[in-house]
């Protein structure tokens, strides 16, 4: 069984969000990364890039394929976590502390799930 | 094995050189390099016996079954290779005045109508070098069409989430924005998901058929006139022709353009580097945008090139892998009208006859025992019962002499092994693997855990794929 942190909010395509004073942060969910298998690659946007609510803004590869990874909001790129391109295993290992991009100008937040209705989505999924 | 380098010994060669019969000419000391490069200095007698050892280790049609699927790994008649080693085709460059090399381009131009006339198409190109090369180059015809059209608004290309990987990889690199859509029950195309996807800013749907689950969709036809009444184009993803040449034309089932893969469905060199080539058709009305130059006939028969005024311009040095087209050709003549058919179908009945076989033995089928020239077999209810996975079973066939199936693909099906027997294996061949099959699924049953260290034979095992993705290395390290 995945973890799921409780304060945390996710997304049906399995990113995981946090929100602290009109900034996002987004990451992808230990059951993501236990999916997707052992990450190889990871490319990130650039700060000052603009991000859709429901489409990519990253992408992960892993031994067996490339997946996108989905924006839970509409904004704009205010930091990226460049460390992650030396060490997409980090994914792997904290994914929950491996987070990718923080948005802020956020004008619009897409269906978001609390822990319990995520770890419901989990079950079907499986 | 050893490394080159390390089979190395210094001042060892086999370099002899005639004598010099040319005036000896000093070089400018600036032009000269201060350092011997770093090359292994061995004898040609153990450079050939490093090859020959490497080549051991390989595995090739030519060494046994190899089913894997969606690479239609047929047998390559050896009359291909004859033809294409005839002085008139070898000996000849391709600046000589195209009055000097009729024969050549006659060649391309029978290729280019026999394709035609298999593909249901007008014209045809046979540039592009491989089937991802050719996706691309019929995504710029499609993007030419729109833009000729004044319509800029066409940004978006839709692919099944079942589409082989290059499809929306080459729809990225031709400027688009890839729009996937889910499959149905059936493992075909989702009607009512392609409906809401398609609008004013669809530029093309891409599609592989029958699909990667070895399945003909049975609404094609409706697949193409949603995307039509949108105003979008429909692209052939020709990887699985193979299952229906001669029987079934994608310009009949409604796509404007194709590429076709002669490496897997005409029997040319595929793997070990091919080379590839993935000529691409269309309709006439996207004839204007081919890469030139092409083939043109004039009435007395002359052939000659031309530029097609509006093309979107070279996408290869030249004609194309021009030999391998020769092959090609070789192949369509050699079945002839029937044998084309033919082989379709007895690649059908052989993915049929393995499928049910399989089924039979206790593998799970995940859409059916009715296929076309491949199907999947979900290896998910087997892992939960035992442990053994996708990627154990394909490793333990190693061990019997034959080359895995293609794993964990399509993407829609977790532990999905996909089989493709082509319609050059013997029914003995098929009744072995089923054997083979059966075997590794009562291992699996008896003793899972030993499949995990599978294989055992081979001089190399489980590479470590993570590890060498990660952290490559990508030359020699010297010791120094």
């Amino acid at each position: 069984m995945s973890t799921i942190p409780a304060e945390l909010r996710y997304t049906t395509s399995h990113e995981w969000v946090s929100e602290e004073d009109g900034t996002y942060t987004i990451g992808l969910t230990d059951y993501a990364q236990d999916a997707l298998g052992d990450l190889v690659f990871v490319n990130l946007p650039q700060e000052g890039d603009e991000v859709t609510a429901g489409e990519a803004f990253a992408d992960v590869e892993s031994v067996k394929a490339v997946s996108d990874v989905f924006s839970p909001v509409t904004g704009v790129v205010v930091e990226v976590n460049e460390a992650l391109l030396d060490a997409p295993e980090s994914i792997n290992e904290d994914p929950y502390g491996a987070w990718f991009v923080r948005v802020g100008e956020v004008s619009e937040v897409g269906e978001l799930l609390d822990a319990d209705a995520y770890a419901a989505h989990c079950e079907q999924e499986a | 094995m050893k490394l080159l380098f390390e089979r190395s010994v210094a001042g060892r060669g086999q370099t002899v050189f005639p004598q010099l019969d040319v005036p000896e000419v000093a070089f400018d000391q600036a032009l000269l390099r201060r350092d011997m490069p770093r090359l292994p200095q061995m004898a040609e007698v153990d450079l050939g016996r490093h090859y020959t050892e490497l080549a051991s280790q390989t595995h090739g049609v030519n060494d046994g079954f190899y089913p894997l699927g969606s690479c239609t790994m047929k047998y390559n008649p050896r009359v291909n290779e004859q033809v294409a080693a005839l002085p008139g085709f070898t000996d000849i460059h391709p600046l000589q005045p195209v009055e000097t090399a009729q024969g050549c381009l006659r060649a391309m131009h029978e290729l280019e109508a026999m394709l035609c006339e298999i593909c249901g198409m007008d014209a045809m190109t046979l540039q592009p070098a491989a089937g991802a090369h050719g996706e691309y180059t019929g995504l710029l015809l499609i993007r030419a069409h729109h833009l000729a059209n004044g319509d800029t608004a066409r940004t978006k290309i839709i692919v099944p989430d079942s589409a082989h990987g290059t499809n929306p990889a080459s729809a990225v690199m031709a400027g688009f924005t890839v729009v996937s859509v889910p499959s149905n029950a059936q493992g075909g195309v989702d009607l009512d998901a392609l409906r809401a996807a398609v609008g004013p800013d669809t530029a093309g749907l891409m599609l592989t058929n029958p699909n990667t689950l070895g399945l003909f969709d049975p609404n094609i036809l409706q697949i193409c006139q949603i995307v039509h009444e949108a105003g979008g184009l429909c692209y052939y993803d020709g990887a699985n022709l193979n299952a229906v040449m001669g029987h079934a034309r994608p310009g009949d089932m409604g796509f404007d353009c194709v590429h076709v893969n002669l490496h897997k469905t005409f029997s040319t060199p595929h793997g070990g580097g091919g080379p590839g080539s993935g000529p691409v058709g269309c309709k006439a009305f996207l004839a204007p945008y081919l890469p030139g130059p092409r083939v043109a006939q004039d009435a007395d028969g002359h052939l000659s090139f031309e530029q097609p005024e509006q093309s979107v311009g070279k996408v290869r040095s030249f004609y194309g892998n021009f030999l391998v087209a020769v092959r090609a050709l070789t192949y369509i003549l050699t079945l002839g009208r029937e044998g084309i058919p033919e082989a379709s179908s007895t690649a059908v009945l052989n993915a049929n006859y393995l499928a049910h076989l399989l089924a039979e033995a206790g593998y799970d089928l995940p859409y059916g025992e009715r296929c076309m020239h491949e199907f999947v077999i979900d290896c998910g209810p087997l892992k939960a019962k035992t442990g053994v996975s996708a990627m154990d079973v394909a490793k333990r066939l190693l061990d019997f002499g034959i080359h895995p199936p293609t794993m964990y693909f399509p993407l829609i099906v977790h532990e999905a092994l996909m089989v493709e027997p082509t319609e050059t294996e013997a029914r003995e061949t098929l009744d072995e693997f089923v054997q083979m099959m059966t075997a590794i699924l009562e291992e699996a049953h008896t003793d899972g855990e030993r499949l995990h260290g599978a294989p055992f034979t081979c001089p190399i095992g489980r590479p470590d794929e993570v590890t060498a993705a990660r952290k490559p290395h990508l030359r020699y390290e010297f010791g120094e």
